[in-house]
């Protein structure tokens, strides 16, 4: 089996580098064979997606049939596994995971190049480009990092197993998400390169690119998310957010991409940012790959860099290789970038795009910065340095801040020009609201004087607040006009709105989405945690809840063995009567690998009509000097609110792919006229 | 800078510090506070106090260390140092505000004020290259005032 997965891998590296030499070939040279040429490079793309996929498909049949033979199953499988993890197996180890980030480019390629008549000379300039980009995974596969590799001398009865942090269902969604949203990247930046190296006339390439971009913002948002609510899930400390290194690796594109998403409305309404906008896209590209040498290279010590090896020098290499390609051809073609920029007013959307982007830049670069601290200052004073937590929240938390300001303030600001009479009727109602958040909180006894972190918290929450009600008092307004045009109701209004513009109106979900994940996020500092080692009948007091072991049990399952408290919840010191509930935290300890796993149980409660408070117990083990169990409890406010964020933030940019409806012909004609006041995205 | 402006700055700037210094200095803040600004060792890559691997061989001998220097009522810094002679300076979850390590905090608000230079620079340059080219595309047949009344006008038919 493996002698096919080695062929299907050298036949797709001799199909894209077919693809690469045959598009550039037919895109220098004119002639009469040049077009069938550049169809045979598109057509050999094509068909490197079927050869990845058959390396791809051999890998996961090996991993079901327990093929040991194969070096890769035998580290990361074994007969015991399930199934969805057996599937999992093709991106739980180094070689496995650059096989399916292959097979996903391969992916986006065949798409690419099935739409090619879109606009065929741009395509077959971004599909070269990709093209390149296969080549070089490839490569990486067929002579770095081979995933049919063998085992040598006698075969073993069974597997090692997989990672056992990795077994859990999330991990079966989680990587494909990041890695689609981090190969998707390459789409936008393959046009992004070819627009420059043909000095592409127009914004075309925007329009043509928009929604690759969204879609794979979309994916990275889902991954990283997902990552988040596995580590919360999964590792026990009851957070969702370390700052380790790998985290960090997909903040950065993350963060780099949003800005292009909004930075390119800029050069859509106004052709301003056209210099900026393609080495965002760039940048981003970059940090995708950056973030691939980071996880797997070595370079910088993480708790979860799943895999290391030498394949790091390759992915310098190519990062190397592609800046001073973008460099290249910026220098050559810069002209063609050059923009009238003219700006009416200082109160526009435009001033809040670029202090947007700069932000989001700075947020960007304050990641990389403190991911690169360490080894920077290794190199200088030979001294190793720990860059954690304290750094980025000291300064990570002010510039968030600020984005969170711009994400209310922005949305209200008219494209050109805002009067200052419509920013104050505009503002009056959030800003209102958000004041009475503000009373609430401070009602229901938050104190933002009592320490640093409770005053960013407060903030937050008024700017979040602020967000929120910008966005319903957007959705709230335009529906009135349309209701007074067609005497529909306010809802069925709204949704009417929305279709008219889905980009601008989706984009207004997402961001509140974002003021939910910060609402989330700002629950941390009010964070308990007690820890007990707790016989039967033991209590435990955290906030408003008593904890009483009732019991312990195990269970033996082929996989795993697993033991698990059984623990009666109580409103404190409430013991008479029903338990609230009764949670279970696990701990499994897996057979093949020989590693032991915390499985948290998680409840959310409603600590007060506006706090939802997570529950969080983790059965820590068994205390080997005195043979009690350990069980370790935090309370975790708002933390639901984190993952709500996200679905709604997926729901925004679902319904902002929707293709806009016409306009509404009632009220057409005077929509026309109105672009200083809030039209536009 | 007028007077009124300059003492409220000073109000301002003093409330934030009594605002950030409040709070400070009983024993559990202190365990709570000092407990994260230290990484445990033991290669989880976790704060100290959110190390939570049973059997790991530091994080309960590291608090028991943390408390006994708290018990002894040594101030924070003395604590921390004791650490670093002990276990290194990566136990230190954030670079000190000393010698090299000040530029990792420096940077970012280094960048950060760079970037809002830069970018009002950039703004107020664009903002003075649009008068000229708006008044000629505006032409001797449209006035200000007669702008003002496409805008009224238009703000009044859409209702926004």
């Amino acid at each position: 089996m493996s002698e096919i997965g080695s062929f299907s891998l050298l036949l797709a590296l001799a199909l894209s580098a077919y693809s690469l030499l045959a598009g550039i070939a037919a895109l220098t040279y004119v002639g009469p064979q040049a077009e069938r040429l550049g169809e045979t490079a598109r057509r050999a793309g094509i068909a490197t997606f079927a050869a990845v996929l058959m390396a791809a498909l051999v890998l996961v049949t090996a991993a079901f049939s327990d093929d040991f033979s194969i070096a890769y199953i035998f580290h990361h499988s074994n007969r015991d596994l399930s199934a969805p993890y057996k599937f999992a197996t093709l991106w739980s180890g180094q070689e496995g995971s650059l096989l399916f980030w292959s097979l996903l480019l391969a992916g986006y390629g065949l798409v690419l190049r099935l739409r090619h008549k879109t606009d065929q000379r741009l395509f077959a300039y971004a599909s070269v480009i990709i093209a390149a980009v296969q080549l070089f995974f490839l490569l990486l596969l067929n002579f770095a990092a081979h995933p049919f590799a063998v085992v040598e001398g006698q075969l073993a009865a069974d597997g090692n197993g997989l990672n056992p942090l990795l077994q859990y269902p999330e991990m079966v969604i989680h990587p494909p998400m990041l890695y689609l949203g981090y190969v998707g990247f390459t789409v936008p930046f393959a046009f992004a390169l070819s627009a420059l190296i043909m000095r592409y006339p127009g914004e075309k390439w925007i329009h043509i690119t928009r929604r690759w971009t969204m879609v794979t913002w979309g994916f990275l948002t889902i991954g990283i998310f997902l990552g988040a609510h596995w580590a919360y899930s999964v590792l026990g400390w009851g957070g969702y957010w370390g700052w380790d290194p790998v985290e960090n690796a997909s903040l950065m594109p993350w963060l780099t991409g949003t800005a292009f998403l909004h930075s390119v409305m800029m050069q859509e309404k106004r052709g301003m940012l056209k210099i900026w906008n393609m080495w965002l896209i760039f940048t981003t590209f970059m940090l995708c790959i950056l973030g691939t040498l980071l996880t797997r290279s070595g370079i910088i010590s993480s708790v979860h860099a799943f895999a290391q090896s030498s394949i790091g020098s390759w992915f310098a290499w190519f990062l190397a290789f592609t800046l001073a390609v973008c460099v290249g051809f910026f220098v050559v073609n810069k002209r063609h970038l050059e923009s009238e920029h003219r700006l009416e007013s200082l109160v526009s959307r435009e001033s809040s795009f670029v202090f947007n982007n700069l932000l989001f830049v700075l947020a960007c670069f304050t990641v990389l910065w403190g991911t690169w601290f360490p080894k920077l200052s290794e190199w200088v004073e030979n001294t190793k340095v720990t860059v954690g937590p304290p750094f980025y929240n000291s300064v990570a938390v002010p510039v968030a801040l600020l984005l969170l300001l711009l994400t209310a303030v922005g949305p209200l600001l008219a494209w050109r020009k805002t009067s200052l009479e419509s920013l104050k009727r505009n503002f009056l109602w959030p800003s209102l609201g958000a004041f009475a958040v503000g009373v609430v909180m401070i009602v229901f006894g938050v104190r933002p004087w009592g320490q640093i972190s409770y005053f960013y918290s407060f903030v937050a929450a008024l700017l979040a607040a602020l967000v929120i009600f910008t966005v319903l008092s957007e959705f709230v307004r335009g529906g009135r006009v349309i209701a007074g045009h067609t005497g529909q109701n306010l809802w069925l209004s709204m949704v009417q709105l929305w279709h008219r513009n889905t980009r601008r109106y989706g984009g207004y979900v997402v961001h509140f989405g974002v003021a939910l994940v910060m609402i989330g996020i700002l629950g941390t500092p009010f964070n308990q945690e007690a820890e007990k080692e707790l016989g039967y009948g033991d209590k435990l007091n955290i906030g408003k809840y008593t904890l009483v072991c009732r019991s312990y049990t195990q269970d033996d399952k082929p996989n795993y063995s697993s033991e698990w408290a059984v623990i009666d919840v109580y409103q404190r010191d409430q013991l008479a009567g029903a338990p609230l509930e009764t949670m279970y935290p696990e701990r499994r300890f897996y057979k093949a690998s020989q590693q032991s796993q915390t499985l948290p149980q998680i409840r959310p409660h409603f600590t007060n009509p506006l706090v939802v408070t997570d529950l969080y117990l983790v059965y820590e083990g068994i205390n080997q000097d005195t043979g009690r169990p350990i069980i370790k409890a935090h309370l975790n406010p708002m933390v639901s609110s984190i993952w709500l964020g996200l679905l709604v933030m997926i729901f925004g940019t679902v319904i902002a792919l929707v293709p806009n409806a016409s306009a509404v012909r009632a009220i057409a004609p005077a929509r026309v006229e109105a672009v200083p006041l809030g039209a536009g995205d | 800078m007028s007077f009124k402006l300059r003492r409220s700055s000073q109000v301002a700037l003093l409330s934030f510090a009594i605002l950030a210094s409040m709070g400070a200095g009983d024993e559990e803040s202190r365990f709570q506070s000092l407990g994260h600004e230290m990484m445990c060792i033991c290669g989880c890559g976790q704060i100290l106090l959110e190390c939570n691997h049973v059997g790991c061989r530091y994080s309960d001998r590291m608090r028991s260390e943390l408390v006994a220097g708290l018990d002894r009522g040594e101030n924070d810094q003395l604590i921390l140092q004791a650490f670093v002679q002990k276990y290194g300076t990566t136990v230190i979850a954030a670079p000190t505000r000393t010698g090299f390590n000040r530029l990792a905090w420096i940077m970012p608000f280094l960048a950060l004020i760079l970037g809002l230079v830069t970018s009002a620079l950039i703004i107020r340059a664009w903002k003075e290259r649009a008068a000229p080219a708006a008044s000629a595309r505006a032409g001797p047949s449209l006035t200000q005032n007669e702008l003002d009344d496409f805008r009224r006008q238009a703000r009044e038919e859409t209702k926004l």
